[in-house]
């Protein structure tokens, strides 16, 4: 097989081609691995998808259902003696003692780990921008942002470099860098996999996805990292098993399209792409409707007092006592906390770290941390209301196809914007997948499917069902 | 420090017209195998950072799951105190920055705690609730400078032992009271077998919240926060040094300020322990990492079979079931180690049996007496049987008291298990009421003439001299009412 | 704020980080517009209780892993500054 019959399968097809013997892992990894390399080393004239790539293919054949398809893993998820700093120079040379559980899943169902990759410092931020490591660029445009904060998975995919990613989503850092790179995202319900090992942004809200060429592969890679982990208290037992979508119809499915999140602030061309989806269903059977989520367009704010009151606690622990990197000119206790963390952090998770403080501070938690948790109650409700008619609520991913390198970093809330349609699914804890659905300025743009918890299997169907059906041509990325 | 009697204020009468008003935090170690939140065993004196795991060095990406048997045992606190148990309670995070605590929380309770509520003798309990404790930070002194500040050491081994902190509503009123009503606590969690309430190990630390108040009022005056008096003798000195110094601070018209206080044992002095950078504001939140702890059905019962008796109702079971004096049941109960040899000398059928008060004398009274302070008599040579059968001696005058005394010694010495064999070969046995008894007396009588016209002349108390002739003509084995009816008899008297 | 985050923030940070942070709670403070009398704070979006752990120890990690990673150690512990007294 010629490496680029090998870079043309997905990573279903790479397993089964494996399987079949007609490919063999170590020359699937070594090809992947030689592509993350170059890029890993051409830095800023490549891609910068990568923090780390594995030197060698794993050395024992691989018994396991994914037999031996590597997988790139975002920075942010522990593995052992290989660096995890979350994008972070406050983890500058951390070698973790111990890998995550989706990491091990993973590794365990047979996906061997081939690098890791760049993302926004601590998962925060929309266009991989906010890295230690530099920005991640478009393959679709360099002079663009892949998204955030999973750029680097998103982008590694779309560019060919990774058969698949593993990313996280907070508010949408798996799904808008999916939509923005022109692949498939999927964000599982809340539970559904383990964040042991996962290095925290929100704990309430962040969770791990596959970032994937199609919507089997993000089926396959979710079938070996959902289930209960005695380590995760949070952690659910999946019901049943992740099934491969076959689906090729939608009859009977009932889609509802919130007015509250595909209206005002959604670009024109996005807008365009997202009604041509929505007739395309229709023609694979599915009866849409309009729905209403009354709440939806609080979802954002709310968001924006959670997740910085989350970070701001859990990113307490990086303090230059145990690991990482401390500040070497303190003069005190105080002053090595205060200079470590002001060089190790930077700017937006600074800002969030401020913002959440503030939140959490006494005289003003109820009027935003209790009241962000109860608006975050009445989106639950609005989705629960809202899936007693329907089946599925679908809207654009992101409000806009990937915007310029520079062109959102002055104004954080216009960046804040971009997780408008992703956020009210994570505040709910609900699957949602965004799947490529046309373009916009020669750019990808993302369709969003969002289902009950648990409603992975149907979801997956329905997402395989109009992929068939829009065969999007995602070959201009690869490099 | 100036030098109050016990009961400072409270004690005051007339003219001491403040009244102090005292609550007690007391964390208590829960005697669990593991830590609170990781599987990390406990940790007894190993060598530093060697009881440590992601989880409680707090590294990135680690989550926390709380240990189900902390709950358990959290539970039976609960039920021993009388406290309402949350069906439902919820962890928080405690923010603060210390080396010490290596997420920048603490996982504690804060509004929705396992217990609420109970009380314990005459002292309410406010609630009970579980968290972790903090490392161990050891100040290294100037030995090895940091850029131009003194050094510390960090030894995560006790980071995430689980702790239960119990908060008592303020009902205390002078220092030694607080301090009765801590070994109360201790002794009732020491029964429950959920800790080892060692004050010296600090499996047991009690925080004291003090103000004053002017007696008959109801409102509370401002109070401060005594922090980790490690035995019960520096909690009762400590909070009578606070109750003084606020005294002195009132007294000249000043106000008290409220502030976290340590107190140092070598000079008895007070000193605040915050400084003013280090203003708390804790940022409470609810855990997200953790789910709630929901109390079922099968959960309580658990709690309640592991339960065995407590002090109260186990005084209550020996005063009725065995006849003991509301004293002797109260000594043996509270005093665990003695209701155990007690039970098990009971149980232990000696023969002649001994009757239950005198029993219970003999243990809490000539045993302990005889035993190095402190020490558990089961760990002394003296079987609870033979001790058993001493007594039952004693009561069928088989052997006089003072007898009886040195067999005890023999019994403690290691001179032998068999009290009966030590009479024997000592010749300890009581001597009867017969001739050779009777001829001692005699002699004694008419070797302390002075003493016999005394009696004779109904004078009671004379005859001690002549008894006391008996006695050591007889190395004790006489019985004393013998001897005494016999001199009588004799004087005709 | 920075004080209790524990952040220095420099001079030339200040002034934009006011900005932006105010702006961003103006926008968040519009849900201060929302009727959310008798409505439940949520802070777990799924249900779950209970999911203790037995009291079963597990390996701890070998001391010289735990203080490879710090950066201020010695051969049993991590070393700080002392706080102040
Ligand atoms: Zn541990």
């Amino acid at each position: 097989m010629s490496t680029t019959d090998i870079l043309d399968l997905s990573a279903a097809a790479a397993a089964a081609a494996i399987g079949g013997g007609s490919l063999s892992a170590t020359e699937l990894f070594e090809a992947y691995r030689d592509r993350a390399a170059s890029d890993r080393a051409a830095g800023d004239a490549g891609l910068n998808c990568f923090t780390w790539v594995a030197a060698d293919a794993p050395s024992e054949p691989v018994d396991a259902p994914l037999a031996g398809v590597p997988v790139a893993v975002k920075d942010l998820f522990c593995t052992e003696g290989v660096p995890s700093q979350a994008g972070s120079r406050i983890l500058e040379g951390y070698l973790p003692p111990y890998t995550a559980t989706a990491v091990s899943r993973l590794r365990a169902g047979g996906a061997p780990l081939l690098a890791k990759t760049n993302q926004d410092e601590f998962a925060m931020g929309s266009s991989n921008e906010n890295s230690a490591f530099g920005p991640v660029r478009n393959p679709w445009d360099r002079e663009r942002v892949p998204g955030g904060s999973s750029g680097g998975s998103a982008a590694a995919v779309a560019a060919g470099l990774a058969p698949w990613a593993l990313g996280t989503d907070t508010g949408g850092s798996v799904r808008q860098p999916a939509a923005l790179c022109g692949i498939v995202g999927l964000k599982p319900t809340y539970g559904a996999v383990s964040r042991y090992g996962m290095i925290a942004f929100a704990s309430s809200l962040d969770q791990a996805g596959p970032l994937t060429r199609d919507v089997t592969d993000a089926a396959l890679m979710l079938r070996h990292m959902v289930g209960r982990d005695p380590c995760d208290a949070t952690s659910l037992a999946f019901p049943g098993e992740i099934e491969l979508p076959t689906a090729e119809r939608l009859d009977g499915i009932r889609l509802g399209v919130p007015q509250e999140l595909t209206g005002e602030g959604i670009e024109r061309g996005v807008l365009d792409a997202f009604a041509a989806a929505i007739e395309q269903a229709k023609e694979l059977g599915a009866e849409v409707s309009d729905v209403h989520l009354p709440h939806a367009p609080h979802a954002l704010s709310a968001y924006y007092v959670l997740a910085p009151a989350e970070c701001s606690s859990n990113l307490a622990r990086y303090d230059g006592v145990r690991y990482g990197m401390r500040a070497t000119d303190a003069h005190d206790l105080l002053d090595m906390y205060m200079r470590t963390r002001h060089d190790g952090f930077g700017a937006e998770v600074k800002r969030r770290i401020m913002l959440g403080t503030y939140a959490l501070s006494s005289g003003y938690y109820e009027a935003y941390y209790g009241r962000a948790q109860r608006v975050r109650t009445r989106i639950s409700e609005d989705f629960r209301t809202a899936f007693e008619q329907i089946d599925f609520v679908v809207t654009p991913t992101a409000p806009s196809v990937a915007f310029r390198l520079g062109e959102k970093t002055a104004d954080p809330l216009a960046m804040y914007l971009n997780d408008y349609c992703t956020v009210p699914m994570s505040l709910a804890g609900i699957p949602a997948i965004s799947i490529p659905c046309g373009h916009s300025e020669g750019l990808p743009v993302g369709l969003q499917i969002a289902g009950p918890a648990f409603s992975e299997n149907r979801l997956l169907d329905a997402a395989r069902a109009l992929e068939r059906s829009i065969a999007f041509d995602a070959r201009p990325a690869r490099v | 420090m100036s030098d109050h009697k016990p009961g400072g204020v409270a004690d005051a009468g007339g003219d001491g017209e403040l009244e102090a008003v005292i609550g007690l935090e007391i964390h208590v170690q829960l005697a669990t195998r593991t830590k609170m939140f990781c599987g990390c065993e406990l940790s007894f004196g190993e060598p530093p950072n060697t009881r440590t795991c992601p989880v409680c060095l707090g590294l990135p990406g680690s989550l926390p799951v709380a240990n189900a048997r902390a709950v358990h045992l959290g539970l039976m606190i609960g039920l021993a105190l009388g406290s309402e148990l949350a069906p439902r309670s919820i962890f928080h995070r405690k923010n603060y920055f210390y080396p010490d605590l290596p997420k920048g929380y603490q996982i504690t309770q804060y509004d929705e705690p396992l217990c609420r509520g109970g009380e314990l003798g005459d002292v309410r309990i406010h609630r009970v609730h579980l968290e972790e404790d903090a490392a161990k930070l050891i100040h290294a002194g100037a030995s090895g400078r940091i850029h131009g500040s003194d050094t510390s050491f960090v030894d995560f081994n006790r980071g995430g032992t689980p702790l239960a902190e119990i908060v008592t509503e303020p009902d205390l009123r002078a220092p030694e009271q607080a301090s009765e009503w801590l070994k109360l606590l201790r002794t009732t969690l020491r029964q429950l077998g959920v800790s080892d309430v060692n004050m010296e190990e600090g499996s047991l630390r009690c925080d004291a919240n003090i103000s004053l108040r002017p007696r008959g009022s109801e409102t509370l005056g401002v109070k401060t926060e005594l922090k980790n008096m490690n035995s019960f003798r520096f909690i009762e000195r400590g909070i009578r040094a606070e109750i003084a110094r606020q005294e002195e601070i009132l007294a000249g018209g000043g106000q008290v300020v409220q502030e976290t206080l340590h107190f140092d044992p070598a000079s008895g002095s007070i000193t605040s322990l915050r400084s003013k950078e280090e203003a708390h504001d804790y940022r409470y939140f609810p855990e997200p990492d953790l789910v709630p702890v929901a109390i079922d059905d099968g959960m309580l019962a658990a709690a309640r079979a592991d339960m065995s008796e407590l002090p109260a109702d186990r005084a209550e079971r020996l005063q009725r079931e065995l006849g003991l004096s509301v004293d002797s049941a109260q000594v043996l109960a509270f005093r665990t180690e003695l209701g155990d040899y007690f039970e098990a000398a009971v149980a232990a059928r000696a023969e002649p049996a001994p009757p239950a008060q005198g029993l219970a004398n003999w243990i809490a009274g000539d045993l302990v007496g005889r035993l190095p302070e402190g020490q558990d008599p089961s760990d002394s040579r003296v079987e609870p049987r033979a001790l058993a059968a001493l007594v039952g001696l004693v009561a069928e005058r088989r052997v006089s008291v003072g007898a009886a005394r040195q067999v005890l010694d023999r019994l403690i010495e290691g001179g032998g298990s068999e009290p009966l064999a030590i009479i024997e070969a000592e010749g300890l046995g009581a001597m009867d009421g017969g001739s050779e008894l009777a001829e001692i007396v005699a002699a004694a009588v008419a070797a302390n003439t002075d003493a016999a016209e005394r009696v004779r002349e109904g004078n009671a108390k004379a005859i001690g001299p002549i008894v006391g002739q008996v006695m050591r003509e007889t190395k004790g084995r006489a019985d004393g009412t013998e001897v005494a009816r016999l001199i009588h008899e004799q004087l005709g008297a | 704020m920075a004080a209790l985050a524990r952040l220095a923030l420099g001079e030339e940070e200040v002034e934009p980080m006011a900005r932006e942070l105010s702006a961003v709670l103006d926008h968040v403070a519009r849900i201060s517009e929302l009727d959310l009398e008798n409505v439940p704070p949520t802070s777990h979006v799924v249900e779950v209780t209970g999911a203790l752990r037995a009291d079963e120890p597990t390996p701890c990690l070998p001391r010289e892993v735990v203080l490879s990673q710090a950066p201020l150690a010695n051969d049993e512990g991590f070393l700080v500054p002392s706080p102040q007294a």
